[in-house]
């Protein structure tokens, strides 16, 4: 029987040759992870209840990233419990203040092609991009997945977005997304596995890839998945097992769509759906520029943000908070920060922070922001009326130097 | 059980915002859905049921937001569909999630009973009856020891005792 990608990842972790979509299957996990806001803090007090332990310490990861740098007494309880309980329980892959996770996971090696993983985040199809079936989980079930190292999944249908050609310059993964979530909806993804194929997934960076199945969350994906090629090879640096979808797979659905056609693309307030050729946008004038999250600051982007503001200053407040300690001290090696730093920005903590609407620097009333965020979700970033336009890191960049919602490609030619 | 209606596409943001998330569930509670309707939460009642549209739940995999349902007493959901992770931390929390095709046919305020055992909402103000999917046959038991975590306290104690 051909089998998906998606497919042959599931029945690898439920032990069987093949799976159906539609199955119901019981799957070992290799590895979770926990942050400190859904992690310890929420399945301490249930294991203590239970009175039961990690199935196996040695795999599970704490990455500490939405309560830090801790501003007050809770936040600080919070951290304090992931410090602790990682200890106690024998976890000693314990990544504490080095970024967020989605982005740390992969950069200090724990993803493999193959695996199965649950991680306990909703942007946790970040990890599809290395060819694991890996998807979010709230805090009970994984409780249930320390307790018993299993989960029930649905075998998944497979999505497939298949892109030819290649990205102009000045576009990104992160319009390819944007695009295909006004495109299909927030429910596009039917809770299926989302599969992103094509010349233009090929020659896309190991950063970018992420940023495809990162936002397959907005997408309604349960992952997103992208088969294992020398990109991955090269990012993990070692060698790995090829995993990629049989040839004539059956699929719930082929969309096929040429990234070379494809402008910048931005989601206007309140919902990443609400997306539409940056052109549209160009009389917008926001007064904060935000390069964040998992989603829009990790190297590549930062990277991107340069190419726009190289010898420019920004017009607005622009904050940049690089989605890895590890991705910033690249930067920094490299001049990107440098650029970043001379066009005017200020640079936040490694941390989720205002993408999560964690911390201290949420947007006020009113106010009108651009974003290489995933979500702009009313209240998300801070007051209910606050206004959030999502676009690349291109985009964010741009329109920071323009004072308006711009184009990035004006700045490029 | 008084029905009150939402839109598609309810977030996990407005029903569990973020600035809120380092508090308990009785305090993020009090600011559930308060961005799309001011006032749910002092004016929801025991036993009530939130019913909304397409992709009820999307966005984060934060289980404050059926938690936050929960606390205020909501005893149900019924939806068009749900975003696949609330769906699965809405029974994990033993709050019963129904897909309801109909439920668009509900207006605020409505009173509702649910027949689990039919697998029908009869809606008591319009005379009208909706049939919703029913739960997975795996999760059933589940729900019924009211979510996971008893769910598997009882599965504990069953092994240390046999």
């Amino acid at each position: 029987m051909k089998q998906t990608l998606a497919q042959k990842l599931v029945a690898r972790a439920a032990g069987k040759s093949s799976v159906k979509p539609g199955e119901i299957v019981t799957c070992k996990v290799d590895l979770a992870m926990m942050h400190d806001s859904g992690g310890p803090r929420r399945v301490k007090p249930m294991l203590e209840r239970l009175g039961a332990k990690v199935w196996d310490p040695s795999k599970v990861v704490v990455i500490t990233d939405h309560y830090l740098p801790a501003y007050d007494e809770e936040s600080r309880r919070i951290i304090h419990i992931a410090r602790h309980w990682a200890a106690s329980a024998g976890v000693q892959n314990l990544y504490d203040g080095q970024g967020i996770c989605h982005v740390v996971l992969p950069e200090r090696g724990h993803l493999r092609p193959g695996m199965f993983v649950v991680g306990g985040d909703s942007h946790s199809p970040t990890g599809g991009a290395f060819a694991a079936y890996m998807f979010g989980v709230g805090a009970t079930e994984m409780l249930g997945v320390l307790v018993t190292g299993e989960i029930w999944l649905k075998v998944p249908h497979t999505i497939v977005m298949d892109f030819s050609g290649e990205l102009s310059s000045g576009v990104s993964a992160k319009d390819m997304m944007l695009f295909l979530i006004g495109r299909f909806g927030l429910d596009g993804g039917q809770y299926q596995a989302v599969e992103y194929r094509g010349a233009a997934i090929r020659k896309l960076a190991m950063q970018e890839r992420m940023t495809l199945c990162n936002m397959t969350a907005e997408l309604g994906g349960q992952t997103g998945l992208i088969s294992s090629d020398q990109v991955t090879e090269a990012f993990l640096k070692t060698r790995i097992e090829t995993w990629e979808s049989d040839r004539d797979a059956p699929v719930l659905a082929h969309h096929r769509f040429n990234a070379t056609e494809l402008a910048p693309q931005v989601a206007a307030p309140h919902s990443p759906a609400n997306t539409k050729p940056v052109g549209e946008f160009k009389d917008v004038k926001p007064t904060l520029a935000y390069i964040g999250a998992c989603t829009g600051a990790k190297l590549e982007d930062l990277r991107m943000a340069a190419v726009v503001l190289k010898g420019r200053k920004a017009k607005m407040r622009l904050l940049v908070a690089p989605a890895s300690l590890r991705d910033q001290e690249t930067a920094e090696k490299e001049g990107t920060l440098k650029i970043l730093l001379d066009a005017g920005a200020e640079l936040l903590p490694n941390a989720c922070g205002i993408c999560a609407g964690y911390g201290e620097h949420l947007l006020p009333e009113n106010m009108v922001a651009i974003s290489s965020t995933a979500r702009n979700f009313k209240g998300r970033m801070g007051a209910a009326s606050s206004q959030v336009y999502l676009g690349s890191p291109y985009t964010v960049a741009a329109s920071a130097v323009a004072g308006r919602i711009c184009d990035p490609r004006e700045f490029l030619q | 059980m008084k029905a009150w209606v939402f839109g598609d596409d309810i977030d996990t943001d407005v029903l569990a915002p973020g600035r809120y998330m380092k508090l308990g569930i009785e305090e993020i509670s009090k600011h559930c859905l308060e961005s799309v309707l001011p006032g749910f939460a002092s004016s929801v009642r025991k036993d009530d049921v939130v019913v909304a549209g397409r992709n009820f739940g999307c966005g984060s995999s934060r289980e404050q937001a059926p938690a936050a349902l929960k606390e205020l007493g909501v005893s149900a959901l019924l939806a068009e569909s749900f975003a696949g992770l609330f769906y699965r931390n809405s029974l994990n929390l033993g709050l019963p999630a129904l897909v309801c095709g109909g439920a668009r046919r509900i207006r605020s305020g409505d009173q509702l009973r649910i027949d689990y055992d039919k697998g029908e909402i009869e809606n008591l103000t319009t005379g009208e009856t909706l049939p919703f999917e029913p739960i997975p046959a795996h999760l059933m038991e589940m729900v019924r020891d009211g979510g996971l975590l008893p769910h598997l306290e009882k599965r504990l104690k069953c092994r240390t005792t046999s």
